[in-house]
């Protein structure tokens, strides 16, 4: 008993990182961390060892922390694209044309890349990088989003299009620099 | 008429979430066509949903 409690204790800091990346507020990400650590004690027949018990954990952490978007998305959406208005001129071409990124196959073989990626999804305003993390990594789709965020499939798409215009700009940055 | 950059890279981001009409689609293509700077973009977003994968996947036994 003790020492299911002591392993699903030291798995902690890693459902730190994840729920924080996810939520972007820490008070929310150690609410559902401490969530998830207390089912998982309360629960722990339901693991009987057949995935890991980080998988198994963070497979609980994903619950709560839809849970934890779903209370924090009463907040009112403002919606802008005007951001990357910067990088098109006034008909709408790009200023400076997107160049290719050298060798992309062998930045997803590098550890190195996905600390830059992370850090880039850091930077992403918190609602847009929700959005982002709820479609490219719980997997889910527009319409899910949507209603978990309380806002229009139309707003939907804005915010993933800016996330994805940021990250872009950013990997380009950090990382494809010539 | 011919959609431009700032168009085409909103139609190539919805296309990762939604499918897109048949118009939506051959204007994308004859635009895609010509401009190197929206194909190199529509890749790079591309490679993100991989490298997006890839973080998701690798994270549980990280």
């Amino acid at each position: 008993m003790d020492d299911f409690r002591s392993r699903v204790e030291r798995e902690r800091p890693y459902l730190l990182r994840y729920a924080g990346l996810q939520l972007r507020d820490p008070h929310a990400a150690e609410d559902a961390v401490q969530e998830t650590l207390l089912a998982a004690l309360a629960g722990e027949a339901g693991f009987g060892g057949r995935a890991s018990l980080r998988t198994w954990l963070t497979g609980i952490l994903k619950h709560k922390i839809i849970d934890a978007i779903r209370r924090m998305s009463r907040e009112a959406p403002a919606v802008s694209e005007d951001e990357f208005e910067a990088l098109f001129d006034q008909r709408g071409h790009w200023v400076e044309m997107p160049g290719a990124w050298a060798d992309p196959g062998a930045a997803l073989e590098q550890g190195r890349f996905f600390a830059a990626l992370e850090m880039c999804l850091a930077r992403l305003p918190p609602k847009t990088a929700r959005a982002f993390m709820m479609r490219e990594h719980l997997g889910l789709q527009t319409s899910e989003i949507c209603k978990e965020l309380a806002v229009t499939p139309t707003h939907c798409w804005v915010l993933l299009y800016r996330a994805r215009m940021a990250l872009r700009e950013c990997l380009s940055k950090e990382w494809f620099r010539k | 008429m011919m959609l431009s950059c700032k168009q085409v890279t909103r139609l190539i981001s919805q296309g990762l979430d939604r499918d897109l009409g048949f118009t939506e689609r051959v204007r994308l293509r004859v635009h895609l066509a010509i401009c190197a700077g929206c194909t190199n973009f529509a890749t790079q977003v591309t490679l993100l949903r991989q490298a997006m994968a890839k973080l998701a996947e690798q994270s549980p036994e990280a």
